[in-house]
């Protein structure tokens, strides 16, 4: 028995703990809302009629199945409040997502081509975003764009403008948000794919004639479309569920489905509504999750 | 001729330049303002510290912030612990049932919107009959950040040279005393490096915490999200700089762990 495989069964016995963990609190939690997505609104504490007891036998069971309510997924689809979030998600997701592409791909290109001992620091300086609060980022904003903020005062003084403009609780803000803060996510793994490219390769496009301009879009860019792929899910996905940056930074006429759960939860205590929410926001993510998790199991496995 | 296809070129530079001051700049302003005597944003009045003295002052305040210090260390604790364990199951444990779906539900938290993993978390708590607050709103950071831990540590285990476990036993370690005596010590800064990360996450999570707490335990950015919502208020600003200064301090100790880590062989993981 090779050294790798006598190896492995402690290890494997090391993930007994980690795996239950994850098991009863992500796996099991999606069974609640499933179960509550089916329930019946109600007002009580907690807001909401059970529709499965296990303990009242197979009868009884088999009754609450046939009386499964499909209402709050009806509902979803009924109301426009709720398809216009989920198209509102997708739209400044998608939106988003390309404009983080548009601005972090030069980013990540800019810092593959600097000299080998820079790379190192300019990593760090776009890491450290990432773990400051992303609270306190927004924030930030908030404070430059408020009504009588940095911005509106610069523009002021230089006569740009002849009145504060409101820059709050409007789209362009959010983008701004969003885009300040996922930045780092796509940089990291576009320079990871950037950086690692064969150097060779452009000096043999160069050497047989293509000008930068070329080598770039046959050579540099077509190998780096695994790094656009990993980046853009990694933005995309929690872009369409955000809450904060819509909330804070918005107006509020027009909600994104992160933000319709968050006030049928919190506001109106509708739990199986909001449930169904969250059910349809998960089945939308499906797709992109599946993928995200290839792409990550390929490079922390090496494509097991 | 070649080198002008790999040359550094001025709009290089300028992107890169360009998109680090788009990073940095927000931030230097918040902390400059919260220097300002003004109660107006709008009015420099000179440097004070009179922000800082009126936060530490807020008793409301200052229990979030103790709330939250306490959950970020626990759960970072936690997810340290679990995590580094989930990361020797997936490098070390070579194939074995169940894989696929527990990779999946390490690395799915990661991208995976905040508002669904509150209320999912939420609404077990509720079906436990769990009294919610410091402990419940622990676990579920403890969740949420352990999948971060994974990454980092099972990233260095991947790059780590397989042989120097292989010659400990070769001599005669067993697997666990190879792996303590051998491999343990060569992933801590990884481990160190995970811990920073746990620490960090639940010290900036406002959607879990919000959906996991109970009433009267309010953690800091629960707070500062309440307040935001109803402007900017210079209090604030000093809280944020305080939060950065921590977080800060946190980083430089996390990349020397990272520094120690690649002078000991290959570099540590980005994230």
């Amino acid at each position: 028995m090779s050294a790798r495989r006598i190896f492995a069964r402690p290890a494997r016995l090391a993930a007994i703990a980690p795996y239950l963990w994850m098991v009863l609190f992500f796996l099991v939690p999606f069974g609640f809302v499933l179960k509550i997505s089916l329930s019946q609104t109600a007002i009580a504490q907690p807001p909401y009629t059970p529709v499965f007891d296990f303990t009242e036998g197979r009868a009884a069971l088999a009754a609450a199945f046939a009386q499964l309510s499909f209402d709050n997924f009806r509902l979803l689809l009924q109301d426009n409040l709720y398809i216009l979030s989920y198209l509102r998600s997708l739209v400044v997701a998608v939106t988003s997502t390309l404009i983080l592409l548009l601005i972090g791909y030069p980013v990540a290109y800019g810092m593959a081509r600097l000299p080998q001992r820079w790379q190192g620091v300019a990593m760090m300086l776009v890491i450290v975003p990432f773990w400051t609060s992303f609270l306190i980022r927004i924030y930030a904003w908030i404070n430059i764009l408020q009504h009588d903020g940095l911005l509106n005062q610069i523009l002021l003084t230089l006569h740009i403008v002849s009145a504060p403009v409101v820059w709050l609780s409007a789209d362009s803000a959010m983008y701004l948000g969003i885009v300040y803060s996922y930045l780092p996510f796509m940089i990291l793994p576009l320079y990871a794919t950037l950086s690692k490219m064969d150097a060779s390769l452009l000096e043999a496009a160069g050497d047989l004639g293509a000008s930068p301009r070329q080598a770039f879009w046959l050579v540099t860019f077509p190998l780096s479309l695994p790094g656009v792929g990993a980046g853009a899910l990694l933005c995309f996905i929690p872009i369409v569920g955000e809450f904060v940056i819509p909330d804070l930074l918005a107006g509020s006429n027009s909600l994104m489905i992160g933000q319709t759960l968050w006030l049928e939860f919190f506001t109106n205590k509708d739990w199986p509504v909001a449930s169904a929410a969250a059910v349809a926001l998960l089945l939308l993510l499906v797709p992109p999750l599946v993928l995200y998790d290839r792409l990550q199991r390929r490079q922390l496995e090496g494509g097991r | 001729m070649a080198h002008t296809v790999t040359r550094l070129t001025r709009f290089n530079m300028t992107s890169l330049a360009l998109g680090l001051a788009f990073l940095y700049l927000p931030i230097v302003i918040l902390v400059i303002y919260s220097f300002n005597a003004s109660r107006l944003v709008t009015v420099w009045g000179g440097w004070s510290l009179r922000w800082y003295h009126e936060f530490f002052n807020d008793r409301a305040m200052l229990d979030a912030a103790w709330m939250s210090l306490s959950v970020a260390a626990v759960s970072a604790t936690l997810a340290t612990l679990l995590g580094t364990l989930a990361a020797i199951g997936l490098a070390r444990g070579e194939r074995f049932r169940g894989r696929a779906l527990f990779s999946g539900m390490l690395y799915s938290p990661l991208v995976m919107p905040e508002v669904i993993s509150g209320l999912s978390l939420l609404l077990l708590f509720v079906a436990l009959n769990a009294e919610r607050g410091f402990w419940t709103v622990t676990i579920a950071h403890t969740t949420l950040t352990m999948c971060f831990v994974t990454v980092v540590v099972q990233s260095r285990l991947a790059t780590l040279d397989r042989s120097l476990e292989e010659a400990a036993m070769d001599l005669g370690c067993d697997p666990v005393r190879a792996f303590l005596l051998v491999t343990l010590p060569l992933i801590v800064p990884a481990i160190v490096a995970g811990w920073m990360l746990a620490f960090t996450l639940s010290l900036d999570d406002v959607v879990i915490a919000s959906f996991t707490t109970g009433p009267g335990s309010a953690t800091l950015p629960i707070r500062i999200y309440s307040e935001v919502r109803l402007g900017v208020k210079p209090e604030i600003n000093a809280i944020c700089t305080l939060v950065i200064a921590l977080i800060a301090v946190i980083i430089v100790i996390a990349s020397f762990a990272s520094k120690l880590s690649s002078a000991r062989g290959e570099s540590a993981a980005p994230l």
